[in-house]
């Protein structure tokens, strides 16, 4: 069942479920944080309708600044108006930033160590027609590996309008990833939120069996395969871990401890990604099977964001087959 | 103008931070050598003459703001602060050591004195560009921090550095004065072999920039190209300043080689030995 302590909405399950892309509520954040703070200042490359970041620069058009098709240029602006006192945030696509301009990062924002809020749209391969150009899928690998960086990956429009506003508080370096098409409401404005805190959102009665860790839009679907599997009598608790980077550490061995078996879900590459951290915190502090739903080692291609979610693996059935497989493996 | 007498205050500390520079390299035992030597009169009427700074207050909010993008000449860089006033000149011999503040390229939080991090060649100027921006922003045509930045003519074969061209000219950034230390030697040879740069003051220009060419050794050039910059408000001025790499020890002076290494012992001696003396001009007391 639902976690009432997250205050969720109750038509997740619905049809009639409502859809807002996760970017939306990254535009109605940015907005709202700059009227609370004339510090927030907006910069971004060709891209400001698709990223949303037009509701800022509409409302603040001082406040912004376009600068063309050039992402290395605008994340190493974006570190010197940082160092005169603005909280930048910079958005493009996420396969051009962070995935042109990573070394720019790394020297002028995180070893620098100034605020600049990096906002990567159109994350993995729902980007869907656009194809395997446009689809990052190894921009999480990217970021959390850079000392200093958050890395928040919301599952939501509601959570991607805190998770924005609570970046523009924070002062440090962050990256936030942002899916391109409508996917389905699971939060609402009363669920709590904060940066690195995980937050179970389903929990089935008694112990669970498994316990699922996703993030993104693919939340949804974890919990569609939790639910279908309560009817089998299989118990599964599901994470939404927003807040890849700083991992909270004592949710996800808390997890380990009572299914003693993982599947992570994300639309990313295993490799380096969501799942990799929570391996990383689990073969130190709780070892357990673990089941890595994503691309696995190969690039996107053209389709519906349906189809190519389907196809390379993270869709329900797929994830209720690694719930199943990661039992199988801890019995 | 300068007066004879501050110019010949100017050269004497230049000549110090260029003998700061290689008593620090020989202790480092390895740096660049060439590109600090070439630029030490353009730090040194940087840090001496036309910064705001306050070597006391290193966090005053009023400063000038000062971006050195290629990061690797730091030699002189460092030397400078130190001659004027920022952390002892004695901590110049812990270039490059374990622990120490002044780190092989320079890093904002080991030295608060930097104001960015820098070594990646082509991302010092948009990093000017944004604090140029950032103060247009607050103050409008009535912004008076001036943000200068120093960018070597091998990293404008970077990309990233005509993307923060483009964006300075859209901006129309009055307050921000560039300099190139058109020393034309790169690690692996000079650069108009490596990679033509040449009409280098066309291109500026047609990026709708104010160009002003000058020899980046002569105090009096450089006086009058930093106060030009100052009167043109329409756009961002860039110095192209021809610099002698190694300038001030004969055997380094032109030879692209020095790009990238510290002279040995004898070698550092022989350059003291010239800079002391001013390149036999005066005699030393040390002799």
């Amino acid at each position: 069942m639902l976690n009432p302590l997250q205050k969720l909405n109750p038509k997740i399950w619905n049809d009639d479920v409502e859809q807002v892309p996760i970017r939306q509520g990254f535009g109605e954040g940015l907005l709202q944080a700059g009227i609370d703070n004339e510090k927030v200042v907006g910069l971004c490359a060709d891209l400001t309708e698709s990223t949303k970041m037009n509701l800022f620069a509409d409302r603040f058009p001082k406040r912004f600044v376009q600068v063309g098709v050039a992402e290395q240029n605008l994340v190493t602006t974006a570190s010197g108006m940082a160092a005169m006192g603005k909280i930048p945030f910079v958005s493009s696509y996420a396969m051009f930033s962070p995935g042109r301009n990573w070394e720019q990062i790394r020297t002028t924002i995180t070893y620098n160590n100034v605020p600049v809020i990096i906002v990567g749209s159109h994350a993995g391969v729902s980007v869907g027609p656009d194809g395997g150009t446009h689809q990052a899928i190894e921009d999480i690998a990217l970021m959390r590996v850079l000392p200093r960086m958050n890395v928040i990956a919301p599952c939501d429009s509601i959570e991607a309008k805190k998770a924005t506003m609570a970046l523009a508080k924070l002062g440090q370096p962050a990256y936030i990833r942002l899916a391109r098409e409508k996917t389905p409401v699971i939060t609402t404005e009363d669920t709590p939120f904060e940066i690195g805190k995980a937050q179970v959102f389903f929990s089935p009665d008694g112990l669970a069996h498994v316990g699922v860790i996703a993030c993104g839009s693919l939340v949804h679907n974890a919990m569609r395969a939790a639910k279908k599997l309560e009817k089998e009598g299989i118990r599964v608790k599901v994470m939404n871990l927003a807040t890849i980077k700083p991992l909270d550490v004592p949710a996800i061995v808390a997890l380990a401890k009572e299914t003693k078996a993982i599947v992570t879900v994300e639309e990313h590459q295993v490799a380096g990604g969501m799942g990799s951290a929570v391996a990383e915190c689990l073969a130190k502090q709780f070892p357990v099977p673990i089941e890595f739903l994503g691309v696995q080692d190969e690039y996107g291609q053209s389709g519906t964001p349906l189809e190519l979610v389907e196809h390379y693996g993270m869709g329900v059935k797929d994830i209720i087959a690694a719930i199943k497989k990661v039992m199988d493996r801890k019995n | 103008m300068l007066s004879d007498e501050k110019i010949l205050e100017l050269q004497t500390t230049a000549n110090n931070i260029r003998m700061s520079i290689i008593e620090a390299l020989l202790e480092a035992k390895s740096g660049h050598s060439a590109g600090p030597l070439g630029m030490a009169d353009m730090f040194t009427y940087l840090y001496f003459h036309a910064l705001r700074h306050d070597p006391q207050r290193p966090d005053w909010v009023e400063r000038d703001r000062f971006v050195l993008s290629n990061g690797h000449i730091c030699p002189v860089y460092y030397s400078t602060l130190a001659h004027a006033g920022y952390f002892p000149i004695a901590e110049l011999k812990t270039l490059r050591k374990f622990g120490s503040r002044l780190q092989g390229h320079p890093h904002r939080e080991w030295l608060p004195y930097v104001e960015t991090s820098s070594g990646p060649l082509g991302a010092g100027l948009s990093q000017a560009v944004g604090m140029a921006i950032s103060d247009k922003m607050d103050f409008g045509d009535t912004a008076t921090r001036r943000i200068y930045a120093f960018l070597s003519d091998g990293e404008l074969e970077e990309g990233n550095t005509w993307e923060g061209v483009m964006l300075a000219a859209k901006y129309k950034l009055h307050n921000l004065t560039v300099a190139v230390d058109y020393n034309n030697i790169q690690i692996e040879g000079y650069v108009e072999n490596v990679m033509p740069l040449a009409p280098l003051a066309e291109k500026w220009r047609s990026f709708n920039w104010h160009v002003i060419e000058i020899d980046g050794n002569d105090f009096n050039a450089i006086d009058s190209a930093f106060e030009e910059a100052k009167t043109v408000f329409e756009k961002p001025t860039v110095i192209l300043a021809r610099t002698i790499p190694g300038k001030g020890v004969d055997f380094m002076e032109g030879d692209y080689h020095w790009h990238g290494v510290p002279p040995n012992a004898e070698q550092g001696k022989k350059a003291l030995a010239e800079l002391r003396t001013l390149g036999g001009k005066i005699k030393s007391e040390h002799q």
